[in-house]
């Protein structure tokens, strides 16, 4: 290219040009360089969390073996910890969030891409993304204070007096005396209390409605309009439409939301951290105070010395594995989608 | 007969609609009910000495240090994230085409975007606390330049991915017609490519701003929290958010007040961050149509 071009020139005008281009090459190589070790930052700071969790998780890791895993047993001052407590905190809390966000974020997907009309869908999706905006540290706090004692006035007596055995009215409901086993999910040492798991995973439920609703309403969009509208011309409903075209043709992007919330929900911290009472005791209540993962660090590490920071340096690796697995799951899913589209 | 399933369907569909807009009713609930408790809490709490006053006097004091400090280790954070968010987001974009290290890391982008915040900290807390222990013979230990990192670790994955989206939509055309005249790649990035997509990363930076002012976790065992107004990064510094999750803990309701108040100020900061992050884009967008 240059040759045809320098065939006119003179000799010095040539080794000007050729300098420059060295120069030029040279400096796209460091430049280039430069950029790829800034990427490399973001694999690292991966590993680096993990590596440095397990690193310093290896006491706790060692001295309790499989059974950290599987022990309920956290004492501080017997120096004894497992993680089972707060493992079942952490994914009980995330259950009921799924279980309970999941019916909602459908229907808004549902409501924002067929039902609502067209002025009404930006500043309703506007909306619910602003829930998204707000700091989980201003959702911990409007647990504790306004959403723990609602609870603990509203839908706990309810819960207890249909579900426990031990109900604050003091009639043992039908279901509670026909059913084995069901009584042992409701039961409260403080049934006026409104903390609980139960509590935790409704704040995280509100927490996550936005990201799952948002990831569907964008893969609802994605559905050609001529299937829909096919769909339409031979008599379907809006509904049929939606549950026979548009949750088929996009299945597996939906599953991917619903895990990328899932992901949210077990490495949430400061919405959970007032909300579950910190206690240590096993329990399959749902309605009984607990602990997850990541209050627990955030309760115990500022104090925490020797083997106790160890421990919670294993259960932060234990966190940060899990999630990894399920946001990995989640990106799998989407990026299939993406795929799909062509994109 | 066929009368029935008519009227069958039209129930379930007529049923699954009321249902959608009631699920849409519910999330707009909370979102109502939580700003609602947030502002009236919070003006109730407004104060002029919670401007002035630090948190080391309590009931009569303010979140003036906290403030403070709070936007010290912001601006540390996005200090130290986008530089390395907009060249990772960039070779992304730009370098990694032929790679399979291009991809991977994208998708690994996509995962610490949501990966714990707590656990980032504790990273942060071995990697930049505990060394500087050793360093210093235990004087040092949290320091506002540890917070600023964990922040700017949190901050990373947003620039990242904003970079390389915009940088993604520039047309290509332009790429063409910038080698085409001899210009070497690395004056194509810098001063066609990332100028292009220029509002773009503004709106990433300003969007990975609004969400590292919310983060306590992260702070929690990085920059601890202070009673007293610092300005030096290698002292223990407060933030707004850590000085509401210790006031909320607080037994005295007077205290919980002043976590109210804060409360209050940091939502309409981070609200107000990421309204102006999404004018600047949707103003960007119409331009470039």
């Amino acid at each position: 290219m240059h040759a045809t071009a320098s065939n006119a020139m003179t000799a010095p005008d040539r080794s000007v040009e050729a300098a420059r281009n060295a120069r030029d090459s040279r400096n796209d190589r460091v430049f280039g360089a430069v950029l790829k070790v800034c990427a490399l930052l973001v694999l690292l700071s991966l590993v680096g969390a993990a590596g440095s969790t397990l690193w310093l998780g290896q006491d706790a890791f060692r001295t309790f073996g499989w059974g950290f895993l599987t022990s309920a047993a956290w004492d501080p001052s017997n120096d004894q910890y497992g993680a089972l407590v707060p493992i079942m905190g952490t994914v009980g809390t995330a259950l009921i969030a799924l279980v309970v966000a999941v019916p909602i974020s459908f229907g808004i997907a549902l409501f924002l891409t067929e039902i609502a009309p067209q002025w009404l869908r930006g500043p309703v999706a506007s909306a619910i993304e602003l829930l998204a905006g707000i700091p989980s540290i201003i959702y911990g706090m409007w647990g504790l204070f306004i959403f723990a004692p609602f609870v603990a006035e509203h839908i706990k007596p309810w819960l207890m007096n249909n579900f426990s055995a031990d109900p604050p009215d003091g009639k043992v409901s039908w279901l509670v005396q026909h059913v084995p086993g069901i009584a042992k999910f409701f039961s409260s040492e403080y049934p006026f209390f409104g903390a609980g798991v139960l509590t935790a995973g409704l704040v995280l439920a509100v927490m996550i409605i936005p990201f799952i609703s948002s990831v569907m309403r964008e893969v609802f969009q994605t559905v050609p309009t001529r299937l829909k509208e096919s769909a339409y011309a031979l008599g379907s409903s809006t509904w049929e439409v939606v549950w026979d075209i548009v949750v088929p043709y996009t299945r597996t992007a939906v599953i991917g939301g619903v895990f990328l919330g899932l992901g949210r929900a077990l490495g949430e911290t400061m919405a959970v951290a007032f909300m579950l009472g910190n206690t240590f005791k096993f329990s399959l209540s749902f309605l009984e105070t607990g602990s997850s993962i990541a209050s627990t660090i955030a309760n115990q590490f500022g104090e925490a010395q020797g083997l106790q920071r160890s421990s919670l340096m294993a259960l932060a690796f234990l966190l940060f594995v899990v999630t990894f697995i399920v946001l990995l799951i989640a990106r799998l899913m989407l990026r299939r989608l993406a795929t799909k589209e062509g994109r | 007969m066929s009368a029935s399933l008519y009227t069958k369907r039209r129930i379930k569909n007529i049923l699954a609609m009321t249902l959608s807009i009631a699920a849409t009713g519910v999330g707009l609930l909370f979102l109502a009910w939580i700003l609602w408790e947030t502002l009236s809490q919070g003006i109730a709490a407004l104060r002029p000495q919670l401007f002035t006053k630090i948190t080391a006097y309590r009931e009569e004091g303010g979140l003036a240090n906290a403030m403070v400090g709070s936007l010290i280790l912001n601006v540390l954070g996005i200090l130290i994230a986008t530089p390395i968010g907009v060249a990772a987001g960039t070779w992304l974009a730009e370098y990694s085409r032929r790679s399979r290290l291009g991809p991977t890391i994208r998708f690994l982008n996509d995962i610490l975007l949501s990966a714990p915040s707590i656990v980032l900290g504790l990273f942060v807390y071995t990697i930049v606390v505990l060394p500087s222990q050793y360093l210093t013979h235990g004087e040092v230990t949290f320091s506002g330049l540890a917070g600023g990192v964990a922040l700017a670790l949190i901050a990373l994955p947003v620039i990242v991915r904003t970079t390389d989206e915009m940088l993604r939509l520039v047309p290509g055309t332009l790429r063409e017609a910038a080698l085409s005249l001899g210009v070497p790649q690395w004056k194509l990035t810098t001063q066609i490519l990332i100028r292009a997509a220029r509002s773009g990363i503004v709106t990433g930076v300003l969007l990975a701003l609004a969400r590292i002012s919310g983060e306590t976790a992260p702070l929690l065992f990085t920059a601890f929290g202070n009673n007293f107004m610092t300005f030096n990064p290698l002292d223990k510094m407060p933030s707004l958010p850590q000085v509401i999750y210790e006031y909320t803990k607080d037994p005295s309701p007077d205290i919980n007040t002043l976590a109210w108040a804060g409360a209050f100020v940091l939502t309409m900061f981070v609200l107000a961050l990421s309204l102006i992050a999404r004018l600047i884009f949707s103003r960007s967008k119409v331009s470039h149509d």
